[in-house]
């Protein structure tokens, strides 16, 4: 579908024409949005300040899994095990080398996508479900390993967690939830103007073209191997940066918390729902599953007040099954993802009153 | 047109797949600035001919030299992903486009060899990265007017009919600035409006960008006017080499493929 701009509205060069922000309203409204987000600790609301550092470091590993799968089309069931990576990396050198959280996250980055890198090197070989097989197999390592008695002095061991100290930037403490907005908001931002970047440049374009035909893009001058190996080192990079903020929020890391088979199907069924190889996909799917998980887990003892009799299984099955729904009638109904339906609103409303 | 020197020389290229000889001991060569047209009939092997050319099979003997920088580069030996970055192009017989992509990025992604910023710079778009991308975007321009598909500058390519998806794929790939450019079946299934257009597309292309072509075609009346020479193959061998007027008058050529009037 081709990109309808209203009559009148000219560009006068290139990089205008490429610009994201075309209108001062565009700006405007994103400057109040992100101006809204900072404000949210003063509405002195646990769940909304907890649910927003929830988002925040969802949204990052979905954008780092969407380069991976959404752009570059290879699928991976790794995305929880990276984080777990990138957690343990930052609690690590904020505990033992004291480093502050503004080094801590770049460190746990690269570390995690230096694993990224050893764990993409299967996918010059293997393709689909294969590859997919073979980032299970991250996704089983990597826990394994943090449980190891060896390690247990630093990794936890079969406790299966570390605590994590609390991140300060400047001297301020960001124990709280709501302190930690300010820096999983912040982060979120950096990453998604990376993540835009990103896909919309030469990398990015390189990204697809190995999606779309592996063959012509080669053919093309993309060496595969490369940008396939690129593609692993960003996702885990998101990752770890995800990672980092979660084990700060949660002031802990580890299997106990997470990390497992279980989120890494939830994030790719998220970026499914959301809109894969879209930028606004990971937003879109990760804060509607977070949402309806959350109502889910609120309306279920509500319900079983309802119906007494099943109290017991509506208790513990109501949300599991809804979520299933939910996640049934999105494949059914909206297949491309809610990004899509994004697009065809923003079409329909530019077309009014002729659309339907 | 004799004296111009040989851009890219076939010697003794045989390849089978399995049992099947697909092309046997095969030699022909493309002189710099011509029309070169690969005819045969259906398994001919004129498309896995096309695929050695540009180093997407290897065949099993032989070797394909490319001369357009000056050097003997042998095609086979190149890694695939390198051949884009000697000057060779191509275009698919079912075309291979990025279907998710618009066509002015189906253009950009071609312009991947000619661009220098690095991981880093497409992270932040900021200097190098914006700098080259308004560069190569005013390149894409020009070959987008020339093709005139201007209007579907921002379409999903993958929505896009037949004839305007051909016409995309050899905008990509011309942006690669190729010297040679080889075509498979590049008029295949266009009704004779689209063909003319396209052939004039390829006229101006060889004319213009002084570009070699070598093209595989089936419509004989359009291959005899605008091939310069005619390499003509049957079951994996070549049976004809020369002018089309040679082609039209020769007798295995004529029993294989043309037939009788």
């Amino acid at each position: 579908m081709a990109v309808l701009r209203p009559a009148g509205d000219f560009d006068r060069s290139y990089q205008q024409d490429m610009s994201i922000l075309r209108k001062p309203w565009h700006l405007l409204v994103t400057v109040l949005a992100i101006g809204v987000l900072y404000l949210t600790p003063f509405l002195n609301s646990a769940y909304i300040t907890f649910t927003l550092n929830r988002i925040a470091y969802t949204v990052i590993a979905l954008q780092g899994l969407n380069f991976l799968t959404g752009f570059t089309g290879q699928i991976s069931l790794g995305q929880a095990g990276f984080m777990l990576v990138g957690g343990y990396a930052s609690a690590l050198v904020s505990t033992y080398w004291g480093l502050p959280i503004w080094l801590a996250i770049p460190f746990a980055a690269l570390a995690t996508g230096g694993v990224g890198l050893l764990f993409g090197l299967p996918s010059l070989r293997v393709k689909g479900f294969y590859l997919a097989m073979a980032t299970l197999a991250a996704q089983f390592i990597i826990p394994w390993l943090t449980r190891q008695p060896f390690l247990a002095d630093y990794l936890g061991g079969t406790k299966g967690f570390i605590d994590v100290p609390t991140a300060t930037i400047f001297g301020v403490s960001l124990g709280e939830q709501s302190q930690f907005v300010y820096l999983s908001v912040t982060v979120m931002l950096i990453m998604t103007v990376l993540a835009n970047n990103i896909s919309r440049t030469r990398l990015g374009r390189a990204f697809v073209a190995i999606r779309d035909n592996d063959l012509a893009a080669e053919l093309l001058g993309v060496n595969l191997f490369s940008y396939k190996l690129r593609a692993f080192f960003i996702a885990a990079v998101f990752a770890g940066v995800a990672g980092a903020l979660r084990a700060h929020s949660q002031r802990a890391v580890g299997t106990e918390l997470g990390y497992n088979l279980v989120e890494s199907v939830l994030f790719l069924g998220m970026l499914v729902i959301g809109g894969l190889g879209t930028n606004l996909g990971p937003y879109l799917g990760g804060i509607f599953v977070i949402l309806v998980s959350d109502f889910a887990l609120w309306f279920g003892p509500r319900l079983a007040e309802i119906f007494p009799s099943n109290a017991a299984a509506l208790q513990s099955s109501f949300r599991p099954i809804f979520f299933g729904m939910v996640l049934v009638l999105f494949l059914i109904f909206e297949p491309r993802g809610m990004a899509h339906r994004w697009t065809l609103i923003k079409a329909a409303w530019r077309l009014r009153p002729f659309a339907r | 047109m004799s004296s111009d020197p040989t851009i890219l020389s076939v010697e003794n290229v045989s390849l089978s797949f399995g049992g099947n000889a697909a092309i046997s001991n095969v030699s022909f060569d493309v002189r710099q600035g011509e029309i070169r047209a690969i005819i045969g009939p259906n398994g001919a092997g004129k498309t896995s001919m096309l695929n050695c050319c540009s180093g997407f099979y290897r065949p099993q003997k032989g070797r394909i030299l490319y001369k357009g920088n000056g050097l003997d580069q042998d095609v086979t030996k190149i890694p695939p992903h390198n051949i884009a970055s000697l000057g060779i192009a191509r275009t698919f017989q079912n075309i291979a486009l990025y279907t998710g992509l618009s066509t002015l990025d189906n253009l950009m992604a071609a312009r991947h060899i000619h661009m220098k910023q690095t991981m880093l710079d497409s992270m932040l778009f900021w200097g190098r990265a914006l700098r080259e991308e308004v560069e190569h975007r005013e390149f894409i321009e020009e070959i987008i007017d020339f093709l005139e598909i201007a209007h579907i500058r921002k379409a999903v390519v993958g929505a896009l009919p037949y004839g305007l998806r051909k016409r995309v794929e050899l905008g990509r790939a011309l942006a690669l600035e190729p010297k040679l450019l080889l075509l498979d079946e590049p008029m295949a299934g266009m009704n004779v409006e689209e063909k003319e257009d396209m052939a004039r597309f390829i006229l101006d292309i060889h004319e213009r960008r002084g570009v070699t072509i070598v093209l595989i075609e089936h419509d004989m009346g359009l291959v005899m006017d605008i091939s310069d020479r005619v390499v003509v193959l049957d079951f994996g061998v070549k049976i004809g080499d020369g002018t089309p007027d040679d082609i039209k008058s020769n007798e295995k050529v004529i029993h294989a493929y043309l037939g009788q009037e």
